[in-house]
């Protein structure tokens, strides 16, 4: 009975902790939120915490009035979806043969693939390289170096290795092609984990920040990460924001309108997170179950 | 010719027909790694070539190429850097530290998440806990500038309110690293416990049950089953993690990190971007990248072998 009582103890011990672990998570996101929704005299006295003062929709009013910041988003929507398309492709391209475990050359191939996960040139060759293809500075600096990613690879042939033979046979029979025996079977038959490698493949891009910043320097070409990253560092918010409207807005406090930039730049993660959430755990169970 | 190597040729020619039979029936198969291989060949392997800027004297009229070869004065030099100890003994001191804070924290919240009883909650909280993940380090820098910021931070709100002094988060070296290491914690031990959760579900339960029987109180049993059934996961991510100590980010350091906190928050990775990128010191920002990978190859491949010898297992 005692016992009983002590274990009961436990559990409501243990779903408190974890909920204020949950609640430590969650805080900086509702801080920020309240931020974006306050006024900036209450900002600065520093009243506002979890909870918006002076409750206005000002900051995101001027945010999504600022076309450069929703050129930024276009801009990186397209790049993301170029980016996803490219590398699914090729990755696609690549998994189907090397699925093969007959294939002729398959050994040397996949060495030359693996050895890149565990030695790089570094970022100064990979520069040199991306300017001397005079990529600097165009979409394709961003889309070509990450084309593959043999983690990735090594993820869908794995999963192509698993489809039974007999089905690919059967096609074979019937005169198709590897090519259409790709497209019509195996492709189909491996949608779930292509909805998987390209979320991967989507929110590293989304979120990818190191190359924008060596390689883009045009602010028209700013992916919304590096644009935002100005924005936080870079106190000149007003300057940068290109004010427009009333003298009277050029009052609001710039911290404002940082959060609600920062807003604007999750949310679309946010979206899509019920998808990432489920897709990515399978991914990552793929990844165990493996190794 | 005497009929040997008569006979090697002819051997030959069948050979080099069934190849090329080999090749017209899966010429296909063939056709699609062209591109992929060529992308691997000039992205990977092209920027592998280009470290030969480490024993050049680079400049960009004369391209690589064209460039006068300096053997290892290079690496002399960076080795004579005062800036190079420095963020070397930062990427070591940060890495670390992240191992002790962050490398425990999602086992624990592991092992507190497959006690909770109430599924609906453990689903709600495995949900939000892995959202930080999700987040690019822009973002989570521009939360961490409100959240700990010096004058109307959320957290120096709360300081300041009790009656005690602004505690300067991001501009203070040692409060600095502490910023770092909790933003690193918020960030990964939501999504570190996937992996731990994955091993859990391996459990026998009928293990708990005769625990139960003798008696054995909750965390009796986490340390008795739990843990010990953790431990081969526990030790190959540990050396993963070791095998990584060398190898560090750049954006988590270069976001997070500012001018004034530089003797702290520069790492080799900020380093070689600061020196190349931003001052154009190729030659010096390729040997101390060159360095960086052929010490975490040797890293990896000394965590490779320790998996084997003591886990059993290869970890590549």
């Amino acid at each position: 009975m005692r016992e009983r009582h002590a274990s009961r103890t436990f559990d409501v011990i243990n779903a408190i902790a974890i909920l204020f672990f949950v609640l430590i998570c969650l805080a900086p996101f509702l801080h920020i939120i309240a931020i974006s929704l306050s006024s900036a005299r209450a900002i600065m006295t520093g009243e506002v915490s979890l909870i918006p003062v002076d409750l206005n929709w000002n900051a995101y009013k001027q945010v999504f009035s600022d076309m450069s910041m929703i050129r930024s988003l276009g801009f990186t929507v397209m790049l993301t979806l170029l980016f996803t398309l490219l590398c699914m492709l090729m990755t696609i391209a690549a998994a189907y043969p090397l699925a093969k475990t007959g294939l002729k050359g398959r050994k040397p191939l996949m060495f030359i693939i693996v050895i890149t996960m565990f030695f790089s040139g570094g970022i100064i060759p990979e520069y040199m390289l991306v300017r001397n293809l005079h990529l600097l500075d165009t979409v394709w600096a961003l889309v070509l170096p990450g084309l593959i990613s043999p983690f990735y690879l090594i993820i869908l042939i794995t999963f192509f290795q698993n489809i039974p033979d007999s089905l690919e046979e059967s096609a074979q029979i019937d005169g198709s092609s590897y090519i259409r025996t790709l497209v019509s079977i195996i492709i189909p038959l491996s949608l779930p984990v292509i909805a998987t490698l390209s979320l991967f493949y989507a929110v590293g891009r989304w979120n990818g920040f190191t190359d924008t910043l060596m390689y883009i320097t045009s602010p028209e070409m700013y992916p919304l990460q590096l644009k935002l990253y100005q924005l936080v560092q870079n106190n000149m918010v007003s300057e940068l924001m290109q004010m427009e409207g009333a003298s009277g807005q050029s009052m609001l406090q710039p911290e404002s309108l940082k959060a609600a930039s920062v807003i604007f730049a999750t949310v679309p993660i946010l979206i899509v997170y019920p998808w990432l959430q489920r897709y990515f755990v399978n991914g990552v169970m793929i990844g165990a179950v493996k190794g | 010719m005497s009929p040997v190597s008569g006979r090697n040729r002819k051997q030959k020619g069948a050979n080099a027909l069934k190849l090329g039979m080999y090749f017209r029936r899966h010429w296909q198969l063939y056709a699609l790694l062209i591109l992929p291989i060529s992308y691997f060949l000039l992205f990977k392997y092209g920027p592998m070539y280009g470290v030969i800027i480490a024993f050049k004297d680079f400049n960009f009229f004369q391209g690589i190429n064209g460039s006068k070869w300096i053997g290892f004065d290079a690496f002399r030099e960076v080795f004579a850097m005062k800036d190079f100890y420095k963020t070397l003994r930062n990427t070591l001191m940060l890495n670390f530290l992240d191992l002790l804070l962050s490398f425990p924290a999602p086992l624990i919240l592991a092992i507190m998440l497959y006690e909770l009883k109430s599924v609906w909650f453990k689903k709600l909280s495995q949900t939000i806990l892995y959202i930080p993940h999700f987040i690019s380090w822009v973002i989570i820098g521009g939360i961490v500038y409100q959240v700990f910021g010096t004058q109307s931070g959320m957290i120096n709100n709360i300081v300041t309110s009790l009656g005690f002094d602004a505690i300067p988060f991001l501009t203070d070296k040692n409060d600095w690293l502490l910023t770092y290491l909790l933003v690193g914690v918020w960030q990964s031990a939501g999504w570190g416990t996937i992996i731990y959760l994955a091993a859990l579900t391996g459990i026998n339960k009928e293990l708990f049950e005769a625990a139960e029987v003798d008696g054995a109180g909750r965390l009796r049993k986490i340390w008795s089953i739990t843990l010990p059934s953790l431990k081969p996961t526990i030790v190959t991510l540990l050396i993963i993690n070791l095998g990584n100590m060398i190898a560090i980010g750049f954006e988590r350091p270069y976001i997070i990190g500012n001018t004034a906190v530089r003797e702290y928050s520069d790492v080799l990775s900020t380093f070689v971007y600061r020196i190349g990128i931003e001052s154009g010191q190729y030659t010096l920002a390729t040997v101390v990248g060159l360095f960086q990978a052929v010490v975490g190859l040797v890293f990896v491949l000394g965590a490779n072998y320790a998996s084997k010898k003591l886990a059993d297992q290869s970890i590549l």
